[in-house]
């Protein structure tokens, strides 16, 4: 099978574009920047360019989406364009090209509407609802996959939740930075129960959900190591990994959201580039469980996750020298 | 008509139905609004041979309150018909004052014109259970059942009426609140638990909007008949004499929060109609349909009359056997009359370390014949209800006796249960006296206890006086025998008729009535006697309430020690001692918190005390599991005993047994893993004498729904069959059904597994078992490897979040307990992540608590479903809410 992989410069999408090659396909990789995927072709391109995406496309059996604009803040227009406008252009450009198989990569927060999620299974995306630009937008372009979804054009949509792992500039990264800085608030108690995704089960998720494209097509698939954890002991564990001291700000959740909204609000008005010190979403993320449902999606992957937390930990300390 | 939730668009109907009701004149049409499923059931028609369902509302309600028996119904086959009485709801407002008569006559005219031919069952709530009845005593031929819910037939004029009602018919009050406002609707809408949506609220005030369709609701409660002179005071006395001779199949379901039709009305039903099956929905009020289900229940009770016909004598589906019989008091009355005349039969130890008070066997027997017979000259009947509340000791070994012998049912729900829970069990029995020491009394007064009240000691006119009390057991005792009624007791005895009413701990929900036989009693002091070779001539020092009232019964002399058995922390190693000492003991009961408080005075023990107990063969402990450590260090200072920790409930005392030396072996036998299915749960040995145990297995959602299996290694609900097991729960159908779904077994609500060798491990409670994603997980064994744990005193392990994908989390309290609930440290939660990883299991989260919630009565039993629902609070995120 030859296989597309957009967004295969970021941690997530080169892994799983490793894994694809490594289960003996061919694989092409599109992005801005290089991908330095081994093995793969590798084309440079914005996913907002239809020449760029139309060449890219060409010949492939499957494509896996993962291009995405990944940010708390910014204006609403960067984000439709890269997320939405990029998702159906080449969703569009693929269907006419032949392709056969269309895995859409999705956040379980396209679904999340701020309340608790104690063990439910994958909702259907709620773009007017989502929390913040990014899930709202990934919500939107999530229904535009789902809807385009044939018996001769198969869509599916997986949604690995906090993906983290060595090289992981998302979560662990950050968490190291707010913690070296002193900046990493726990939120009320930091009992609430989070489920995360190690990089090399998310990206074996991937090339699996690949592989049963037949029987997941249509679907919307949330992906995690099945193993919630309370938000504090994961971040106490990463910053364990990392050789930093734990979180020590205590923040009650309610004031930290109201902060973080005001934070946002006034980090997008003065036009502001940098990341903001807590946002409302990552104050809900930090202080609401989320934890899923996951015995659908092993059954219709017929996957199980490799690394457990604490072994995905032990690699983390190994990565940091510890 | 306009769409309600609950209602099919095509249940609503009008009919216009000629009246013969003698307030209407002449040639009367009134047109009635009714809800009828028929459209619901195959093939739009009714089963000819099922009898049809004829609902009747009461007052402020319509048919809406039955919406979810037309749905019940119309999956289970039955036509029902729910009406609209005339006047309300719906039905056309006829401006003439409807009386009872009229309104029983108003419903048959109904069924006639609504064509309604063959078998009915009649189903009344409120005044409209009065209506029901009403049908059901005049049309006898064609009535196939009747089911009632928070009703009234009765009224005993010597008493008052319910306040509410008295507030309700007060002449000031009357018109104004109920027809010319809507504050009686509003009250009776507001008794619903939990709360009535908005929706269901609207529904329910539908057709009353406005004063002028209020009329009825202020007439319904102006026919209450509130004194003997009122109107309807004659007809509703025909009825309610006239159902006692109702032979047909009765169901009664209520929610006895109701202030108005509580448990003294249900109690009055039950006599009338004594084969009736009863149900209690404890939490639920006066609109039980709303509260609970009772369509559910309903239809489980019609589908199980199709199958098998109850006898109406005594609601049982099956006969007894008709094994040979000895009365409780057989060994009392032989010691009484032989050689052993004079020796001690029973005796209390005073605070100075001396016997208080003794009688003889000759005594004994006496002061229980006299007390007998001055019960039953005080008007105690067989079949009588009476709650005891007096402490374990000579007085209640004499009352106890004494109302076995006079055919009484004796009631018996401990101090442990809190004010608050004994309230509640007392009020579900409504005994018709009340036997107790001056506390129980006050709080009888207080509380509103039902029952005429004996105090056990004399007192003073005054007292006597504001707390309602007839007499005492002390000056009954002193009075002469009457009428010898004692004498014939074990001749006019029924050995299958109920004896006592003992409640459960309540540890895991609120407290059930659980009712033994005579003969079941007997089968509990044969089952101690041989298991635990207990004979005339023993010595046994009583500190465990069940077993304390066996002593005479097994022909054992015993002494309650100067302690107070509702609080067992309170006996001291000292105190056992004496009392054994007195009597020369060599057998001991004590609940687990009571041993423990042994050893914790160990140090104060005499020297003549450490003797007493060195002769000391035989120690029971039953109620919690004891631990093996607490067991060892016990063998100190009981150095001959054989110490024994029987596994039961109070529905079945003991089920299996084991002793320190078999938990040694058991624990060896873990350590070595030789032995299959050895571990994961606390081992309680093999089943007592004439006692089986079988197991049903689990599903993956943790329900016991596997065939019954001795296999070991596999997990199940702990089914036990035994000579002494209860009868039946007290007024709890459902439950019963429940609990007796495999002929002839008592499912326990425990879960637990075989080893190889056939001893049985107990994993926990049903209620408590995990579903996880990665299969169920029963608590006990983690909890074990957990409390191995240096610095773990107690842990609880619970699941939070859906049935099938539970996260595991343990709530561990610390030594020292921690002063905040929260999550554990990093180092703790990772050592107890490797001992749960050792059970088998893996842990989301790990948190700490200052305490665990436990039962009062053995301070032992976690309440894992209050901490499973913290927990999924705390796991939710936010601020961490209170244990």
């Amino acid at each position: 099978m030859r296989v597309l992989v957009t967004g295969a410069s970021g941690l997530l999408g080169g892994a799983a574009a490793a894994r694809i090659l490594a289960a003996g396909h061919n694989v092409r990789t599109f992005q801005r920047r290089p991908s330095r995927v081994e093995g793969a072709e590798d084309v440079a391109g914005s996913i907002t360019d239809p020449r760029a995406v139309a060449s890219a496309v060409e010949g492939m059996d499957a494509v896996v989406h993962l291009a995405a604009k990944v940010s708390v803040t910014g204006p609403l227009e960067d984000f439709r364009r890269v997320n939405v406008d990029g998702t159906r252009l080449l969703l569009d450009t693929a269907r006419t090209a032949g392709v056969r198989n269309f895995l859409f990569i999705s956040s379980p927060s396209v679904a999340h509407t701020g309340t608790a999620i104690s063990g439910d299974g994958a909702g259907a995306a709620t773009p007017e609802l989502a929390r913040g630009h990014y899930s709202a937008t990934k919500a939107e372009a999530e229904l535009a996959v789902l809807a385009a979804d044939s018996s001769h054009f198969q869509t599916a949509a997986l949604r690995p939740h906090i993906v983290w792992g060595p090289g992981d500039t998302q979560l662990v990264e950050r968490v190291l930075a707010r913690a070296t800085s002193g900046r990493l608030p726990l939120l009320d108690s930091g009992a609430a129960l989070i489920d995360t995704t190690y990089i090399d089960n998310a990206a074996s998720a991937i090339a699996a959900a690949l592989e049963r494209m037949d029987s997941i097509h249509g679907r919307a698939l949330v992906v995690t190591n099945g193993e919630p954890r309370p938000i504090g002991e994961l971040l106490a564990g990463i910053c364990a990994a990392g050789g930093v001291s734990g979180p020590r700000l205590r923040l009650p959740g309610g004031v930290a959201r109201a902060a973080g909204a005001v934070v946002e609000k006034a980090w997008e008005a003065f036009g502001l580039k940098d990341e903001p010190p807590l946002t409302r979403f990552l104050a809900e993320q930090m202080s609401t469980a989320h934890w899923f449902d996951q015995r659908q999606t092993q059954e219709l992957l017929g996957w199980k996750p490799e690394v457990s937390i604490d072994e995905g930990l032990r690699r983390l300390k190994a990565h940091y020298g510890g | 008509m306009v769409t309600l939730p609950g209602v099919e668009p095509g249940w609503s109907s009008y009919l216009d139905v000629p009246s013969t009701a003698h307030v209407d004149a002449p040639g009367a049409v009134n047109r009635w609004h009714y809800l009828d499923n028929i459209d619901s059931l195959p093939g739009g028609s009714a089963d000819p041979d099922k009898p049809t369902l004829l609902c009747v509302h009461g007052n402020p309600t319509w048919s809406y309150l039955w919406r979810s028996l037309l749905t019940a119904g119309a999956a289970a086959g039955y036509r029902v018909v729910a009406v609209d009485q005339l006047d309300m709801g719906f039905s056309s407002r006829t401006g003439v004052f409807r009386r009872l008569a009229d309104r029983v006559t108003d419903l048959e005219d109904f069924v006639t014109a609504a064509g309604i031919s063959g078998q009915i069952i009649t189903v009344g709530h409120d005044w409209g259970g009065v209506v029901s009845m009403g049908f059901a005593h005049r049309n006898r031929d064609r009535l196939a059942g009747m089911v009632l819910t928070n009703t009234a037939i009765h009224h005993d004029d010597a008493e008052a009426i319910p306040a509410p009602l008295r507030a309700a018919l007060h002449p000031l009050v009357h018109r104004w609140g109920t027809q010319h406002t809507k504050a009686f609707l509003s009250i009776t809408h507001r008794l619903a638990s939990p709360s009535l949506t908005p929706e269901v609220r609207r529904a329910f005030e539908a057709p009353y909007r406005d004063s002028a369709r209020r009329a009825g609701i202020a007439n319904f409660v102006a026919d209450i008949p509130a004194s003997p002179e009122h109107p309807s005071h004659a007809p509703l006395e025909e009825i309610a004499e006239g159902i006692r001779s109702l032979d047909v199949p009765a169901l009664m379901l209520w929610g006895p929060r109701d202030p108005i039709f509580s448990d003294r009305y249900l109690e009055d039903l039950c006599r009338r109609l004594p084969h009736a099956a009863v149900h209690r929905f404890e939490r639920a009020s006066h609109l039980v349909t709303e509260d609970a289900d009772v369509a559910g229940t309903l239809f489980r009770w019609l589908g199980q009359q199709a199958d098998q016909p109850v006898d109406p004598e005594t609601g049982h589906t099956e006969t007894a056997d008709n094994g040979a019989f000895t009365p409780m008091w057989q060994l009392l009355d032989e010691l009484a009359a032989g050689d052993t005349a004079q020796d001690a039969a029973t005796a209390d130890m005073g605070e100075n370390g001396q016997i208080k008070r003794a009688l003889s066997w000759q005594e004994l027997a006496a002061s229980v014949d006299t007390l007998a017979d001055s019960l039953h000259a005080l008007g105690v009947r067989r079949g009588n209800r009476i709650s005891l509340m007096v402490p374990p000791g000579v007085d209640l070994t004499v009352v106890l006796y004494a109302c076995l012998k006079l055919g009484a049912v004796i009631v018996v729900a401990d101090a442990g249960l809190g004010v608050r829970g004994m309230s509640r069990a007392v009020k579900s029995t409504s005994p018709d006296f009340l036997i107790g020491i001056n506390r129980a009394l006050v709080a009888a007064k207080g509380l509103g206890w039902p029952g005429r009240r004996i105090s056990v000691e004399p007192l003073p006119t005054a007292q006597r006086r504001l707390l309602s009390i007839e007499t005492s057991i002390a000056e009954l005792l002193t009075a002469t025998p009457s009428r010898g009624i004692a004498a014939d007791a074990t001749s006019a005895m029924d050995p299958d008729a109920d004896a006592a009413i003992l409640f459960t701990s309540g540890s895991t929900g609120p407290a059930k009535g659980v009712v033994y036989t005579h003969r079941q009693l007997t089968g509990m002091r044969d089952t101690v006697a041989s298991t635990f070779g207990l004979k005339p001539g023993h010595g046994l020092v009583a500190g465990f309430a069940p077993f304390a009232l066996l002593g005479p019964a097994l022909g054992t002399t015993s002494i309650t020690p100067d302690m107070d058995v509702t609080a067992p922390r309170t006996l001291s190693a000292q105190a056992l001692a004496d009392a054994a000492r007195a009597i020369n003991a060599t057998v001991v009961f004590a609940s687990p918190a009571a041993l423990q408080n042994v050893l914790a005075t160990e140090q104060a023990l005499t020297p003549e005390g450490r003797e007493a107990l060195s002769s000391v063969t035989l120690l029971l402990s039953a109620g919690a599991p004891v631990p093996e450590r607490l067991l060892t260090a016990l063998q100190n200072i009981l150095p001959k005993a054989s110490l024994h920790t029987p596994y039961g409930m109070t529905e079945a005392l003991p089920v299996s047994d084991i002793d320190l030396e078999q938990i040694r072996a058991a624990s060896a036998d873990v350590l070595a893993g030789t032995v299959a299915g050895a571990g994961n749960g606390v081992c309680v040995g093999q089943p007592v004498q004439g006692a089986k145990i079988v197991l049903s297995p689990l599903n993956d959602a943790g329900a016991a729904t596997g065939d019954l299996t001795t296999d070991p290694q596999v997990t199940g609900e702990i089914l036990v069959r035994a000579p002494h097991v209860k009868d039946r729960y007290h007024r709890l159908w459902l439950t019963q059904q429940d609990s007796a779904r495999d002929t002839g077994w008592h499912r326990t609500g425990d879960v637990g597994h075989f080893d190889a060798k056939g001893r049985l491990w107990v994993e926990g409670r049903l209620g408590h078992v995990l579903a996880t994603a990665d299969g169920v997980i029963t608590p006990v064994g983690v909890e074990q490897a957990l409390e191995g744990l240096e610095d773990v005193t107690m842990a609880a392990v619970v699941g939070v979040g859906p049935v099938g994908t539970q996260a595991v989390v343990a709530v561990l309290v610390t030594d020292p307990p921690s002063r905040q609930a929260g999550l554990a440290s990093t180092a703790r939660a990772a050592a107890a992540r490797s001992a749960a990883e050792s059970a088998g299991t893996s842990l989301a989260a790990v948190l700490t608590v200052p305490a665990l919630p436990t039962d009062i009565r053995h301070n032992a039993k976690i309440d894992r479903t209050r901490v499973a629902l913290w927990a999924e609070r705390v796991l939710a995120g936010g601020r961490i809410p209170k244990l």
